[in-house]
């Protein structure tokens, strides 16, 4: 007789099935002291909420890697690909984390990580960032907001092993029972006020083999360090100035190196008149023709700049020659997928929204030091995909992998751009091409106009509403190319995205995965369409979301007018699932939803969730002319979101200190792609070359009143926060700015078609003189 | 070439080079003091920010030969009495403003420099007073810029 039940899973306890889900397998490492490993989760790079495993793209299997990687001798080694956790002689606990970390605070939280399994204080930790990996595939690539979901265990299972056998070998020593022993800030203690610190046990805990040994983590009802907040453990060097970044670094004889680019975006050089003059100017040590330019090196930066914008070079054209916003649009526009559902079955809301180009540019500019010499080649920079530039880096210095070293700095700012390494190729080219290490920057107008930035976009809605529910909702979000590459972080997939159509796929997936449409509406179907412009983009804390986000709360606001309904408790009624409406309840109680505001002022609502998270935001925001048109000297002023509660439900919460900061940061973000700052195109370039052209938000447009609450969750483990901020939050700004106006904005930011406050700076010779008047504006 | 001569952080120093170069690369790429940072070079983003005989300034708009020899300059290095730190430097770790921390040092010695303005003009170091500050943070730290600030006078 056909059985058609399956059988039931042997019953557990509460208490088993709790320990159980506690078990892992780590790694003991022979080494002359205690070394513990674990195997980072290969499956967890881009972990989306609701992702259909079936539609997880595929990762190449690890034999066709290390077949085209010949270069990874050691990869074959068992234990290559683990991370580890190292007692030293001094009793330190150290790990080079295999992340960038530019400022997200994933040092600190790793730290913490660490010190709750091994009962350490936080400061007793030591993370450093670990130098390029390659037999680490796919696990060192920092994006996605992922570093903690993929990490978490991992590290907890390596400290947890390191913990039980310094407990076992200071047990012996003390001759006493190891149930009977304990551990705190660096000590093993025993009975009777006996302790032995963790110092004189690293040599004795160590394991003459490498073995697998089961091991269990501690109880989540046992915490004392994660989930409390916490500084950052670099503020005090920060404040101080010593913080070390790519360009503080003293590395001899790297000289400042700066290029010479193009009017045109990517554009090429020809041929250059005068490289003689220019090599003899002051302080100049090198000029070469690079593939991006003409490449100086000089004593200081500043003869560099000078020297740069004193030589004569003519250029080929670039990528998108002659092209300008409305172009792009045009191609865009004629690229958006047709609706699925037919017009005329109830009442049909359709919109259209554009976003345009917006920059990612951080404070700390495109840099890398790279000192490449005849048979090694060493870099230091600010890379969130080590391995993928150590693989690129290789062909352009024409060196093995194995030869090629590559430093990950603590980086100033990332938002996505630094998952690209465009400096770190061209130092290496330009320390090859003067056989003199160089200290390669880009200067703030080659950041602004040549550098990455987040993709021009359409999003257009169309929903059916019907008498009492809303019967289907459909958006195409049709965008210039996002170039994923370099794929996962290592050199198979980075050429995999290279090859035609590579790109298109990946992108899909990750909008597949990272795209939900949280409410019940109907048939949901999301697409996206990729124009490829030959642009150089990336993410900004985040890709599509944030815009794909703003035209969904728009929408949403609309269609609960259309249906007569207030838009908080239509959001309520309509949202999927009890995290997304708890969120809502805590803005709507917090921020005072629905309170009287005077005219020209309104409250909007957004929400969001990705990341295995749930965010939600209530702003308030005002727009009356006093406002709007407040002076600031060189500034943009415009609507000011004048108060924003935020809350958000992330899971476990490693660091609430950290997780409110990183919120912050997304809503400033927020501010600025809703109201003020975006690159115009115009003629084959960005006209943008500094920060006073474009606007990112300042003290003067930043909310007075913030409210950040983090909602209790019993998620069990840690979501992703780095750009978990935004998109809720420019929902919420998008919807109070409509709510307030009484109008919809068609595009974004709202100022994009205003007249420049500025005169645009000249594109020849490329980068801003300095001014001298410093000293007539002290204060 | 020519010599210049002036005070850094309390020490006197002296460098050979030519006079229209910008004191932040004096500073940076021949003294090795870097905790002013490059944000633009056009004294707009105000990562550089440090101090000229008390006042905020931003070594990136100045040619070292504009700088006297009696003239005393300060980057963040500078700010703390050796070990013990200076009140908004304490505010600054208070508040953990910081995030990737490149632009702090200069947002730190611009909030020492408003709060002295606003004392000498007998004004509140309030929001309108704080929003005069100009110097871009994109990891967008501005709340914890504006709490620290107010604590960090209160201390001064």
């Amino acid at each position: 007789m056909a059985h058609h039940r399956l059988a039931s899973p042997p019953k557990e306890t509460g208490l088993h099935r709790s320990v159980g889900r506690r078990k892992f397998l780590g790694y003991l490492i022979a080494a002359p002291t205690l070394v513990v490993a674990a195997e980072l989760g290969r499956e967890q790079i881009f972990g989306a909420p609701e992702a259909s495993a079936a539609a997880l793209p595929s990762a190449p299997q690890t034999p066709e890697v290390y077949d085209l990687l010949d270069a990874l001798r050691d990869a074959a080694r068992p234990t290559a690909n683990l991370i580890r956790v190292e007692v030293n002689r001094d009793g330190t606990v150290s790990f080079a984390l295999p992340r960038s970390d530019n400022g997200q605070g994933i040092v600190t939280s790793t730290q913490m990580i660490i010190a709750e399994e091994m009962g350490l204080d936080v400061d007793q930790v030591r993370v450093t960032l670990a130098d390029a990996r390659p037999e680490l595939l796919f696990n060192q690539i920092t994006g996605g907001s992922s570093t903690t979901f993929t990490t978490y265990t991992a590290i907890r299972v390596a400290a947890a092993l390191a913990q039980g056998r310094l407990l076992e070998a200071g047990a012996q020593l003390l001759a006493q029972d190891v149930r009977t022993v304990t551990s705190r800030k660096g000590l093993i203690l025993g009975a009777g006020g006996r302790s032995v610190p963790f110092s004189a046990l690293a040599e004795k805990a160590a394991s003459a083999t490498t073995e697998q040994v089961e091991v269990t983590l501690k109880a989540r009802e046992e915490f004392t360090v994660i989930g409390k907040p916490h500084n950052k453990t670099d503020a005090r060097d920060i404040v101080t100035g010593r913080k070390v970044f790519a360009t503080d670094l003293k590395i001899p004889d790297a000289l400042p190196t700066v290029i010479c680019r193009a009017p045109d975006l990517n554009g090429t050089p020809d041929d250059v008149d005068n490289l003689d003059d220019v090599r003899s100017m002051p302080g100049v040590t090198d000029v070469e023709v690079v593939t991006t330019g003409v490449a100086v090196r000089a004593r200081t930066f500043g003869q560099a700049i000078d020297a740069v914008n004193a030589l004569q070079v003519s250029w080929n054209r670039g990528t998108v020659a002659g092209e300008d916003d409305e172009s792009v649009l045009r191609r865009v526009r004629a690229a958006e997928l047709p609706m699925a559902v037919p017009a005329g079955v109830g009442k049909t809301v359709d919109r259209a929204f554009t976003f345009y180009f917006a920059s990612n540019s951080s404070l700390e500019t495109n840099c890398c030091i790279a000192d490449v010499r005849e048979d090694r080649a060493e870099l230091w920079g600010p890379m969130k995909n080590p391995i993928a530039a150590q693989g690129d880096i290789a062909k352009i210095v024409d060196l093995p992998i194995s030869k090629v070293t590559v430093h990950v700095t603590q980086g100033g700012g990332s938002f996505g751009r630094k998952l690209f390494y465009d400096a770190a190729l061209e130092a290496a080219e330009c320390s090859k091409a003067f056989g003199k290490p160089v200290k390669l920057m880009w200067t703030r107008a080659d950041d602004s106009r040549q550098g990455r930035v987040h993709p021009l976009s359409t999003s257009r809605v169309r929903a059916q509403v019907g008498a009492d529910a809303v019967l289907s909702y459909e958006q195409r979000h049709t965008s210039v190319a996002t170039q994923i590459n370099p794929g996962f972080g290592e050199p198979i997939t980075a050429a995999a995205v290279k090859a035609p159509l590579g790109n298109l796929t990946l992108s899909e997936s990750i909008f597949e995965l990272t795209q939900v449409t949280p409410y019940e509406f109907g048939v949901s179907t999301r697409l996206l369409n990729e124009v490829d412009m030959r642009f150089n983009t990336s993410a900004m804390r985040n890709i599509y979301s944030p815009n794909v986000a703003t035209a969904r709360e728009l929408m949403v606001d609309e269609l609960a007018a259309t249906m007569g309904k207030d838009p908080y408790e239509f959001r309520r009624e309509f949202l999927r699932g009890e995290r997304l409406r708890a969120v809502l309840d805590a803005v709507a109680k917090e921020g005072r939803w629905g309170r009287s505001m005077k005219k020209g002022t309104a409250q909007g609502l957004g929400v969001h969730t990705e990341y295995k998270a749930a965010t939600a935001a209530l702003v308030e925001i005002d727009c009356r002319p006093e406002t709007v048109d407040r002076p600031i000297r060189e500034g943009v002023t415009g609507p000011r979101v004048t108060r924003v509660t935020f809350a958000v439900d992330v899971g476990l919460v490693i660091n609430p200190r950290g997780l409110e900061a990183q919120m912050m940061g997304g809503i400033n973000d927020a501010i600025a792609m809703i109201l003020t700052s975006s690159l115009h195109l115009t003629d084959g370039h960005f006209v943008e070359a500094s920060w006073d052209n474009y606007f990112y938000t300042r003290q003067w447009n930043t909310p007075p009143e913030l409210n950040i609450v983090l909602v209790e969750s019993d998620a069990p483990e840690p979501g992703g926060a780095g750009e978990l901020g935004l998109s809720a939050a420019c929902g919420a700004i998008a919807t109070a700015y409509a709510r307030a106006t009484g109008t919809v904005p068609e595009y974004f930011p709202i100022n994009h078609r205003d007249p420049f406050p500025f005169e645009p700076k000249p594109l020849v010779p490329p980068i801003p003189e300095s001014p001298t008047d410093g000293l007539d504006h002290t204060y | 070439m020519s010599t210049h001569s002036f005070t850094l952080n309390g020490e006197r120093v002296t460098v050979d080079v030519e006079d229209d170069v910008r004191l932040l690369w004096v500073i940076r790429d021949i003294l090795g003091v870097t905790g002013p940072k490059y944000g633009c070079g056009i004294n707009v983003c105000k990562a550089c920010t440090s101090h000229i005989n008390g006042k905020a300034f931003n070594p990136c708009s100045v040619p070292v030969g504009a700088i006297s020899d009696d003239d005393e300059v300060t980057t963040i290095e500078g700010l703390a009495d050796g070990e013990t730190l200076h009140p908004m430097q304490e505010a600054w770790l208070d508040r953990d403003v910081a995030q990737c921390g490149y632009c702090q040092p200069g947002q730190i010695m611009a909030a020492v420099a408003k709060v002295n303005q606003c004392r000498a003009e007998g004004r509140d170091v309030d929001d309108e007073a704080i929003e005069e500050i100009r110097n871009i943070c994109r990891c967008g730290t501005y709340n914890r810029i504006r709490e620290a600030i107010k604590a960090g006078a209160d201390n001064m």
